[in-house]
């Protein structure tokens, strides 16, 4: 809500500067914007007349004219303006006049023909846009006097932005009801007197659909100009709250609109065919609207309709062929209330939103209709001319809003604020919103005014009360509560000790956005449809991630692009996985990925210069299941995966279950990803990673351990894995370390085969191994890795 | 008199000797089996009884001066020779150390961090909840009906018209009152999502939301509990104030803004007491319990403790950005 300072200062008139009125405001929950000066910064500008206008003798284009502006002599003012002619009022920047952009006005000579000053157009002043020619000023403009103080230039544009339940301020008529409640004023409403009717036309109005509709008021005006001119008072009044003159009839609606707060609309009476119907619309019926465009109504949509047709969107927008025109001499004015529920969110429905249907759907008064049609009537009169019909009135009281009464406890009160306000100050500032308030021995009632939808209920009340006796005058106080111990399951492990860890390995945390560039993920994870955004922010943006790597990969992209050439990245964050039967048809899964690119250590002195591989990946994976103490149950499985190059790749299991991957991004995606290099990925399940499991403590054996070392050739297809676990198997409790410390291929080891150098640890709990059963052990081991993986002991 | 010489022909050598060995063999030939002393004390064999006390005492008292001379040079050379060791192995401790230098937590979930842990010490549990919501807990739960107003406010990202990317953090509160009962300190931090973007607002940010509901929360409490947050995580005293507002799910409801350096008022915060509504929502008596509710903007939060001017640089992830927050 848009509007001029000194139009509400007309209605009440508090003793603030602009400044602290508009902090009054903010601070009672009607938050001001912005507060702007209607005109530009100029001095020296006064009303004149154009005495004489005639040819420049030496420019086509350009005028010289004689300016009275008051003083003892005419002023001879060159000037360019097409609209420039003898008899009308200007704004004249006399000799040392400074207009906005600090433009100072010197006697100048135009082509020969001296001039002694500039008249002005509304854009030289900063007061609008219009620059078609020179300001033409009211005959009745009183000449010489200063132009700001004529057009109270020293004027404010507040800009309000009202929460959606202070509808009743949706109008200068609300606003100063606040700011009278606020400083303790009376407002000062203008008198609407009703308009003698002059004609008999009775609009014949049909309420059919009574409860989103009960009360339409209608009059007809016949003879009304409407190529008349706006005056310039109200069209600067509607300009300093925010909306353009465009003519006479919809300047006067728009006026009301803004005063009161009351939506009216005006149809040419001569596209009606018969009466007024307000009903909902019926099933294939269509409209074409103001703005050219043809709407399908739906039937939840109210319409006001003739005996034939539909005519406009009821409380939202105007038809086209029922609108009124340069051709209009009769009017239809429509003052109307209909019920928040008949047209909330039914704008929307049609892409539309109009200043009516943003009033309607948040509550106009129901009370108000009468005195708009009067206010309007009487200004439609006053400039364009007509005669008024009778005013006629369709009303459905039992459908009307009904007067609602609020109980307030004092107890209720004070328990929800926690502070004690004397019952005589909230009996005040009740009374001043306008409620009819009665105080009892524990409580207050109160009866609710029309115009405040928001107060239903005594939480309503309560919030008044707060707003009124200022949030910034209730004390603060610590909380008080039972002192009840929170569980801290010892067995889960917060998301944090993961990320600490990934940090201590050179890692940053990246947040990327939750929709991800379907381009990517697409390619990435074939298989997978991710939920598709129907109005995403841009189509790279478009698709939820169905993985944490399309994000990653893109930010490694940003960041290669940006000489950032090592890159270690991981993020947690959840992923969308489309799934039946899940809550709305989405897993939604905690994950932690993480990527990385370029050298393996950062460049230094004695560093070495190979990039990351597969085993750096893995290790870092490995480092985050090692805090779940399961490292046992943890296997690595060679697998393949869409994304991940299909011989460095590997599916991570828990207890045979899959709980995520880690692998080389496949090269094919180079391009897409925009990514150079070969970047490692490795996604986990952070629901399956969250639980640890608790150390049980053993014994340490006070006995000598024994290490032997064996040396193996096996196939190359041979996995490793396979053998470490095998080995521990068979190993019993003898075996209590296992290293593999060397894996070695090329000369001495057969083509296709690999070497393998293994360290066993043997120790018993209870006495010193014999010599004979460490043999025994290590033999038992290379038995089996014989028989299991076709191995040869290497002497 | 010959004692004497012997004594200092022993200290010169003692003196001259420049490594251990040539010590040893000065040791040998004063002290050894064969050496002078000891031909001294076989030398008293000579002397009378009486003479033999004194004189084999002397002959001691030599052999001890020598011994203490060969033991104090042994010391000094060994001193000397760990000294130039040293020196040889000395380094540049200058050059940079070896090893992974650590990574960075993310600025917003640094803040987030900082959050749960002031809260959590006032025993307010964290909570999270899913991003992809449904139009009961983002919106019809929290007095939000079907056609409100303010749900157009809210720039929703519909999937349709029952399922959407949350837009609050608030439907935490409905998920955690549905299956826990008063008393309830929580709070939720995640990700929220609106259909905007510009300089000051991105498609997605985070939200931490709070909500406490006992027999007797009060508006003071969540005033008091607000104010104290902000001088802390701020770490200074810096002017609040709270202004009434508007949010269906709370009454009455208020934002919080603070003096920014500028001063200009920003606003960091949304707060208020539970609408009663949404406590019949999740079957709490609001006549027996109140509560309050509030939900703060990390990226504002994060942006004013840090500086951070450009709210998108939390989204690009440039690591020249993230490097600085560690």
């Amino acid at each position: 809500m848009k509007f001029s300072e000194s139009w509400l200062r007309e209605w009440v008139n508090p003793a603030l500067s602009s400044h602290a009125l508009s902090e009054q405001l903010s601070m009672a929950g009607l938050e001001v914007d912005d507060v702007a000066a209607v005109a530009g910064d100029f001095s020296g500008v006064v009303v004149g007349e154009v005495v004489e206008c005639g040819q420049h003798p030496n420019a086509d284009k350009l005028r010289v004219t004689k300016i009275d502006v008051g003083g003892d002599e005419l002023l001879d003012i060159v000037c360019g303006a097409p609209n420039c002619r003898q008899g009308i009022k200007v704004a004249v920047a006399t000799v040392g006049a400074v207009l906005p952009g600090d433009f100072k006005i010197k006697k100048a000579k135009l082509r020969g023909e001296p001039s002694f000053g500039m008249l002005c157009s509304f854009s030289e002043l900063g007061i609008s846009e219009d620059h078609d020619g020179i300001m033409e000023l009211p005959a009745d403009a009183p000449v010489g006097q200063s132009l700001r103080d004529y057009l109270r230039l020293d004027d404010k544009s507040f800009d309000v932005d009202l929460t959606p339940n202070r509808a009743d301020c949706l109008g200068i008529r609300g606003i100063a009801r606040e700011v009278g409640v606020l400083n303790n004023l009376d407002v000062v409403e203008p008198v609407v007197e009703p308009v003698a009717e002059q004609i008999e036309d009775k609009p014949e109005i049909t309420l059919d659909a009574p409860a989103a509709c009960p009360r339409y008021v209608g009059r007809v005006l016949r003879n009304v100009n409407v190529k008349a001119h706006t005056p310039l008072w109200l069209q600067e009044k509607l300009r300093r709250s925010g909306i353009r003159s465009i003519d006479p009839i919809v300047d006067v609606t728009n006026y009301v609109l803004l005063e009161l707060g009351q939506p009216l609309h005006a149809f040419d009476l001569k596209s009606i065919e018969g009466g007024i119907h307000v009903r909902f619309a019926k099933e294939n019926e269509t409209l074409t609207l103001l703005d050219e465009t043809t709407a399908e109504l739906k039937s939840d949509t109210l319409v006001i309709a003739d005996d034939k047709k539909p005519l406009a969107m009821a409380g939202i927008f105007g038809g086209l062929h029922s609108g009124v025109t340069e051709a209009t001499s009769d009017i239809l004015l429509e003052s109307a209330f209909f019920s928040r529920e008949a047209i909330m969110g039914r704008a929307r429905q049609y892409g539309l939103h109009t200043d009516a249907s943003h009033r309607y759907e948040r509550g106009v008064d129901p009370q108000l209709q009468r005195d708009a049609m009067e206010r309007a009537t009487a200004l439609i009169i006053d400039i364009c001319g007509g005669e008024p019909g009778p005013v006629v009135e369709a009303v459905s009281e039992k459908h009307l809003p009904e007067v609602r009464t609020v109980v307030l406890r004092k107890t209720r009160l004070a328990r929800v604020l926690g502070v004690q306000i004397d019952d005589e100050i909230v009996t005040r500032m009740l009374t001043r919103l306008g409620l009819r308030v009665t105080e009892l021995e524990d409580r207050w009632q109160a009866e609710v005014p029309s115009y405040r939808f928001d107060i239903a209920i005594e939480e309503d009340l309560i919030e008044e009360v707060a707003r009124v006796y200022g949030y910034n005058n209730i004390p603060n106080i610590a909380p008080t509560a039972a002192l009840s111990m929170l569980p801290a399951r010892e067995s889960s492990i917060h998301a944090n000790v993961f990320k600490s860890l990934l940090i201590g390995r050179g890692y940053s945390e990246a947040i990327t956005y939750s929709f991800v560039d379907p381009k990517i993920q697409d390619s990435l994870f074939p298989e997978v449809k991710g939920m598709v955004l129907p109005h995403p922010i841009a189509s790279d943006m478009s698709v939820m991630r169905v993985s944490l790597w399309p994000g990653l990969l893109q930010a490694a992209a940003y960041n290669q692009k940006r000489q950032q050439s090592r890159i270690r990245l991981f993020e947690t964050g959840l992923r969308f996985v489309p799934e039946e039967g899940a809550e709305n048809g989405v897993a939604q899964t905690p994950v932690i990925g993480g990527l990385l690119l370029g050298r393996r250590e950062a460049e230094s002195w004695q560093s070495s210069d190979e990039a990351v591989d597969f085993y750096d990946a893995k290790g870092d994976v490995e480092a985050l299941l090692a805090l779940t103490a399961k490292a046992g149950q943890v296997s690595f499985r060679a697998a393949e995966h869409s994304a991940l190059h299909p011989g460095m790749s590997a599916q991570i299991l828990l207890d045979n279950e899959s709980i995520g991957w880690v692998g080389a991004l496949h090269p094919q995606f180079a391009k897409v990803t925009g990514v150079n290099g070969r970047p490692f990925l490795f996604e986990l399940n952070l629901n399956m990673l969250s639980n640890r499991q608790l150390p049980v403590a053993k014994a340490i054996s006070k006995y000598p351990a024994n290490r032997r070392d064996i040396a193996i050739t096996v196939k190359d297809d041979v996995s490793v894995g396979a053998i470490l676990s095998h080995i521990e198997k068979v190993g019993a409790n003898q075996l209590v370390g296992l290293n593999l410390f060397d894996v070695y291929k090329g000369k001495g080891i057969a083509p296709g085969s690999k070497s393998l150098a293994l360290s066993l640890i043997l120790q018993n709990p209870e006495k010193t191994l014999e010599e004979a059963e460490i043999q025994a052990a290590v033999d038992t081991v290379v038995k089996e890795l014989q028989t299991e993986f076709g191995a040869a002991l290497r002497e | 008199m010959e004692l004497e010489a012997i004594i200092s022909q022993a200290q010169s050598q003692i003196d001259a000797a420049q490594d251990a060995a040539t010590l040893d063999q000065v040791r040998v030939e004063f002290m050894g089996k064969k050496g002078k002393l000891t031909e001294q004390l076989k030398g008293l064999g000579k002397l009378s009884a009486e003479e033999r006390p004194a004189a084999g005492q002397k002959i001691n008292q030599a052999k001890q001066t020598i011994a203490q001379a060969i033991a104090a040079k042994g010391e000094a050379l060994r001193s000397e020779e760990m000294n130039k060791k040293l020196t040889e192995e000395a380094i540049d401790v200058t050059l940079p150390g070896r090893g992974e230098q650590p990574g960075t937590i993310h600025p917003v979930s640094r803040t987030i961090a900082r959050i749960e842990a002031f809260f959590g010490e006032l025993g307010f549990a964290t909570k999270t909840g899913p991003e992809v919501e449904d139009s009961f807990h983002n919106f019809d739960a929290l007095n939000i009906p079907a056609n409100h107003p303010a749900r157009a406010d809210h720039d929703t990202f519909y999937f349709n018209p029952d399922v959407m990317l949350r837009t609050q953090t608030s439907g935490v509160q409905i998920r955690t009152m549905e299956v826990e009962k008063p008393p309830l300190r929580i709070i939720s931090p995640g990700r929220v999502y609106r259909n905007d973007y510009d300089q000051t607002h991105t498609p997605m940010f985070h939200q931490v939301e709070g909500l406490m509901v006992d027999k007797n929360v009060s508006f003071t409490e969540l005033k008091g509990i607000l104010h104290d947050f902000l001088h802390h995580f701020f770490e200074e005293s810096l002017e609040v104030r709270f202004r009434p507002s508007y949010f269906p799910f709370t009454e009455p409801s208020a934002e919080v803004d603070v003096m920014g350096k500028n001063g200009q008022w920003l606003e960091v915060l949304g707060c208020g007491m539970v609408h009663p509504n949404v406590l019949k929502a999740v079957n709490i008596d609001p006549e027996e319990y109140t509560g309050f509710a509030f939900g703060m903007g990390v990226e504002r939060l994060t942006m004013l403790r840090y500086g951070v001017t450009d709210l998108r640089s939390f989204f690009e992830n440039d690591l020249r950005f993230l490097k600085q927050f560690n």
